[in-house]
């Protein structure tokens, strides 16, 4: 058991670090700005996160899968530990990074160390949606700013009642972007342990079945949650007073466009119902929340006339499409070569 | 537990409707205190005096109770420093009215004839800015792309208001009074209504800058 845990611990600091950062990006404003209580935004935050992990996150994962399936935990360990550090230290150096971008580099530097075949074809979705998920996340947000301008204008809501719906508005939007992030990054922090999951499944009180990827969900989404009460709230001060500077309704503008994609990108039911109706749809792909709330607030500049586009930032966020998984490829083939010929553990 | 939020946020919001209620209704009072004095109507005018007096209290202490509630509830942390500012600011009207009458009552100054209309004019344009600046700052609360109109207007019935001074001064200097202090007295005066127009002014800047920091 304790090996077991010391194993899942890679993924399981992977989904305290996503909780610590993403967090920020669905209730950052918010609580930066003092609309709502740090407290409240937690526990909202965790229990979607945890739900949506549980709930949705099985497609994500499976496109990961497809990229390259990690069969052993040593192998899983060394890919979510490589991924993890990449994280960290782009952190450090002050690059926008995102855990999905690592977790893809590092599994690529695992088929590299194993001799597995990568997947052209899921790479090539993955590394589009990087690329379309802030697009549209702007072109969402761009719309509903326009939208909630002409609501605001044709309601003539007294300010102070618009103090609490704005207040209303922003837990929902958070609740639907917590959901949407624990369904669409739990891959990045669990999927790479589901095909070497040493959980069974378990029926809780007959009610309901968990599977064993559901439980390392649950494990994940837990880790994710712990991130959002230890540290969460210093990333949610700065981005909500120093980077984006949003006010509360334009953050609900942001935070509500992000959430729907990155909702998109990880719903199973919505994709079977596009696709029972014959219409085309969206790829279950884990995509960064960081960006997809960077390119809504691009929306949400080009809303107003294009004002304050911080280029320099976009041109950051593209180096990192690039960076990152490639530092995570090469820490993730090193890694495993240490776990291998030094440890002697099956990777 | 909404339906507690909800009440509290509409109590305040009578609360805010109250108090500008007040201020433009200060802003009549004063206007009728003026006129009852030109036309030498002391009985009306000391009920005006009374009356803006209460006033005036009742505004400084609604003002207070909006900005403990403000703060207390932590409501609108985004714009509670601007309506508190703007809050203060129009105090500073109702102050100004007050102060003026107070003054009259007790300074007791002689209006000659030939500047009466002048003095009534200049206390009718004092009030529509008062009355202007009033709708801006609802506007502001309601419908926010309104405000620029009304401050518009502000700045049009304070310029009036300094057009009528500047003529009402000129017509008391170049007058046969003969005693240079009553000139200084009247001009005092003059001055005084004026600064009613001023304080709207001063109050319709910021609330333009207010307004554009509550644009989407």
């Amino acid at each position: 058991m304790f090996k077991i845990l010391f194993l899942l611990s890679s993924g399981l600091f992977l989904g305290w670090s996503l909780g610590a950062n993403d967090a920020a990006n669905i209730f950052g404003t918010a609580v930066g700005t003092k609309m709502l209580d740090f407290k409240v935004a937690a526990i909202i935050c965790s229990i979607f996160i945890i739900l949506g992990a549980v709930v949705s996150g099985a497609g994500a994962s499976h496109t990961l899968g497809k990229l390259g399936t990690v069969t052993n935990l040593g192998g899983a360990f060394v890919v979510a530990l490589a991924a993890a550090i990449t994280v960290l230290w782009m952190t450090k150096i002050g690059l926008p990074v995102s855990t999905s971008q690592a977790i893809v580099g590092a599994i690529i530097g695992w088929n590299f160390f194993t001799n597995n075949p990568t997947g052209v074809e899921s790479l090539t979705k993955i590394v589009g949606t990087w690329i379309f998920s802030p697009i549209l996340s702007a072109i969402f947000s761009f719309i509903l700013f326009f939208i909630v301008k002409w609501f605001l204008g044709k309601t003539k809501i007294h300010l102070l009642r618009m103090d609490f719906y704005t207040r209303v508005g922003l837990l929902i939007v958070g609740a639907f972007g917590s959901y949407s992030l624990g369904a669409n990054n739990i891959a990045n922090v669990m999927g790479v342990f589901t095909k070497a999951s040493p959980f069974s499944g378990v029926n809780i009180l007959n009610l309901f079945h968990l599977s064993s990827t559901q439980i390392l969900f649950l494990l994940g989404g837990l880790a994710i949650a712990v991130g959002v009460f230890t540290y969460s709230k210093k990333v949610m001060m700065t981005v909500g007073s120093n980077i984006f500077k949003l006010s509360p309704i334009t953050a609900f503008v942001a935070v509500a466009s992000s959430s729907l994609v990155l909702f998109l990108f990880a719903s199973e039911g919505l994709k079977n119902l596009l696709v029972s109706h014959g219409l085309p749809s969206f790829p279950l792909v884990p995509v960064s929340s960081s960006q997809s709330i960077v390119g809504a607030v691009i929306g949400i500049s080009l809303a107003k006339g294009g004002r304050n586009i911080n280029f320099k930032l976009l041109g950051k966020i593209s180096l990192g499409w690039i960076t990152t998984p490639i530092a995570a490829a090469i820490l993730s083939y090193i890694s495993l070569f240490f776990m291998q010929n030094v440890f002697m553990l099956k990777v | 537990m909404a339906k507690i939020f909800m009440n509290r946020n509409k109590q305040l919001e009578e609360y805010i409707n109250e108090y500008l209620d007040l201020v433009s209704r200060t802003g009549l009072i004063f206007y009728e205190a003026i006129k009852s004095y030109i036309d030498e109507d002391e009985e009306r005018f000391d009920e005006k005096f009374i009356t803006i007096t209460k006033m005036e209290s009742e505004a400084d202490e609604k003002r207070r109770s909006i900005k403990h509630k403000l703060y207390t509830y932590m409501l609108i942390p985004e714009s509670r420093g601007d309506v508190l500012g703007l809050l203060e600011n129009m105090d500073g009207i109702v102050d100004c009215c007050e102060k003026t009458v107070e003054r009259f009552s007790i300074e007791c100054p002689e209006i000659p004839e030939f500047v009466q209309h002048q003095f009534i004019d200049l206390a009718k344009f004092s009030r529509k800015t008062v009355e202007e600046v009033v709708k801006a700052s609802r506007s502001f609360f309601k419908e926010i792309d309104l405000v620029e109109d009304f401050i518009n207007k502000v700045h049009f019935y304070e310029h009036e208001a300094d057009d009528v001074e500047e003529k009402l001064k000129r017509t008391v200097f170049q007058s046969k009074i003969k005693k240079f202090s009553r000139k200084v007295h009247l001009r005092y005066f003059a001055e005084k209504i004026s600064m009613i127009s001023d304080e709207a002014e001063e109050v319709a800047e910021r609330l333009s800058v207010y307004a554009i920091k509550r644009e989407m």
